[in-house]
């Protein structure tokens, strides 16, 4: 289980670095909550999977999952809904002041 | 006593929260946003006299015994770290109202202010590395607002980069902190060390710590990763370019110099080759950077490179004298850094463009502003009695004491370019004839008062090194035993 969730971690990881190197800034903010997916489902996957047991640690419990990962993912799902939220704003009004949404007409020159 | 660890978070949150709630009664604003900084600054004054005369404090928050909860250590490099982001904190404040417009002002300018100030005492205390996370993202979440702020086209246009560059190597963080976990199954930082330093298998704990490494030199702009920084830096207002060169990157080094001394020192031959050699190349390709610019905000933003490629080559030596280089170099760049983007936007105020090339004569309308651009020139070459010498003078030493002849030669070429680079923007704009930038000084008059307050900083820091000197090495000192760190956070009973 654990190498089918990596080898998943790992597609997310390359899907996510092509679209943030396409030139279309949609398709670049797609790619950032793509990679925030990939780094989640590979915190989730590092704390080894396990079923069955809950994450709560009794005295003499011989069974539990790990609760850590789940609290770092819970807080990282959350940032990067934060910071996807903010860029699809910014993404926005990047595009309406500047018009266009291409990167390569975003680059800027050097007399400004 | 303990519970005190947590003031250099609570006191800018708690203000933030505050001057967001007047936000639309501007003079009520500026003085409780001037205050609450000032309170600040006496507490972390207070804090960090505590902390090197009776020992460090650590808080371990909830009362979740380390290492289950998450700890804040106020020790004695934390503690030295957060006054001086105190200082640059009242610098700033002081500064806003005559650059800010009043509308920026009032659309919760002063509240982001203190966020980031939040997140950056935040990291600098926290002893555990997903909270390190937490707290980079408090403050880039702050910054995001700050670069943005006031909506000009090229405003949006670099902060896009900005936001993106950060939040790939946040993405990538979290990536490696999980790593870190598989690996040694803990994030609180003592007890990696512990582990660490007893793990029988250094190959991989120093592959996670390269991952590592990229990640922090993507913050602290490194060789070849600083590409962002420059043009991102003088867009948006000089208060937050000043605010964003003195604390944003030095973030970055702080976490470097935490981590890769405490933890993942495990094979030093490759670690300090690694930092010796980056810091080679950022410093060289930072001062080329400096001289190619003609904008004056582009030659100070370039001049924060070469400095943090002076602090990772202290860290690559990994000796006392090194070690306590890099400390005295990350102080005292914070203060100059922050008064040099100051004097650099209050220069371009006064000539109505940055294009050092379209200046011309002002030493004669503004003395004082030359003479302190001057002199802030000399503090970032390292010339005596100013605080960069002693900086560089520890580096040097250090890197003799190491064998590594070659750093040296860099960073004396970096530091005679660093003082090329400034001593012809100097000449340009306060020499010959042109644009004299007239106008009275007026409200640029606070604005030189609030650069000079931080110059007396750095002129203090090298006229009265000895009596900093000797705190910087026994932090130096106590970097390079991680045992003592282990014990005041895990107390030995676990």
């Amino acid at each position: 289980m654990e190498i089918i969730m990596i080898v998943l971690a790992g597609i997310l990881f390359g899907f996510a670095v092509y679209n943030i190197l396409q030139k279309r800034l949609l398709r670049i903010v797609i790619g950032t909550a793509l990679l925030s997916h990939a780094a989640h489902l590979f915190i989730l996957t590092m704390g080894k999977l396990k079923r069955g047991a809950a994450p709560v640690l009794r005295e003499g419990a011989e069974n539990y999952s790990d609760p850590l990962p789940q609290a770092l993912i819970l807080t990282s799902i959350v940032i990067s809904f934060g910071v996807t939220s903010l860029l699809l704003v910014l993404a926005y009004r990047a595009v309406k002041t500047n018009g266009t949404d291409n990167m390569e007409e975003l680059r800027g020159n050097n007399h400004d | 006593m303990t519970n005190l660890a947590i003031l250099p978070i609570l006191i800018p949150f708690l203000s933030g929260v505050l001057v967001a709630f007047t936000h639309n009664r501007l003079g009520l604003t500026r003085t409780l946003a001037m205050l609450l900084a000032i309170v600040h600054l006496i507490t972390m004054g207070f804090l960090s006299f505590h902390v090197l005369t009776e020992g460090s404090i650590v808080l371990e928050a909830g009362d979740w015994i380390a290492p289950y909860g998450i700890v804040l250590v106020l020790d004695p490099l934390s503690a030295l770290l957060v006054l001086t982001t105190s200082i640059i904190l009242v610098a700033a404040v002081w500064y806003a109202p005559s650059s800010v417009s009043e509308e920026q002002e009032s659309f919760y300018f002063y509240a982001f202010v203190f966020l980031l100030i939040t997140g950056v005492s935040g990291a600098f205390i926290t002893g555990d590395l997903f909270n390190l996370f937490v707290f980079f993202e408090v403050l880039l979440m702050a910054s995001y607002a700050l670069i943005t702020h006031g909506g000009k086209k090229v405003q949006l246009r670099e902060s896009i980069k900005y936001v993106l560059i950060n939040l790939f190597s946040s993405m990538l963080f979290v990536t490696t902190v999980s790593y870190v976990y598989a690996v040694l199954g803990t994030v609180n930082m003592a007890q990696l060390a512990e582990r660490a330093a007893a793990s029988d298998s250094p190959g991989i704990i120093t592959t996670v710590a390269i991952l590592l490494f990229f990640v922090f030199a993507t913050k602290g702009a490194a060789f070849p990763l600083y590409y962002w920084l420059p043009r991102s830096y003088i867009v948006p207002n000089p208060v937050i370019s000043a605010l964003f060169g003195a604390l944003l990157t030095k973030v970055g080094v702080y976490s470097l110099i935490r981590t890769f001394t405490l933890i993942f020192h495990q094979q030093p031959e490759i670690i300090d080759n690694l930092f010796i050699w980056v810091g080679n190349l950022t410093m060289l390709f930072g001062v080329l950077g400096a001289l190619a610019s003609r904008n004056i905000k582009l030659i100070v933003a370039y001049n924060i490179i070469p400095a943090i490629g002076f602090m990772l080559v202290g860290i690559g030596m990994f000796n006392i004298d090194g070690l306590s280089g890099s400390i005295y170099y990350l102080l005292q760049d914070m203060i100059i850094k922050a008064a040099l983007f100051l004097l650099a936007g209050t220069i371009a105020s006064l000539a109505g463009t940055a294009d050092i090339n379209k200046m011309g004569g002002m030493i004669r309308s503004h003395p004082m502003l030359g003479w302190m651009f001057f002199i802030g020139g000399l503090v970032l070459a390292g010339v005596p009695p100013f605080s960069g010498f002693i900086g560089k003078l520890l580096l040097v030493r250090g890197a003799f004491e190491k064998g590594e002849t070659v750093t040296v030669i860099i960073m004396l070429i970096t530091s005679l370019l660093i003082l090329l680079s400034i001593v012809r923007a100097f000449i340009r704009v306060f020499w010959g004839e042109g644009n004299t930038g007239a106008e009275p000084a007026g409200k640029h008059g606070s604005q030189i008062f609030s650069a000079g307050f931080l110059m007396l900083f750095t002129v203090f820091l090298g006229i009265g090194a000895e009596a900093i000197l000797p705190s910087v090495q026994q932090i130096a000192d106590y970097l390079l035993e991680p045992q003592t760190y282990i014990e005041l956070v895990l107390k030995g009973d676990h």
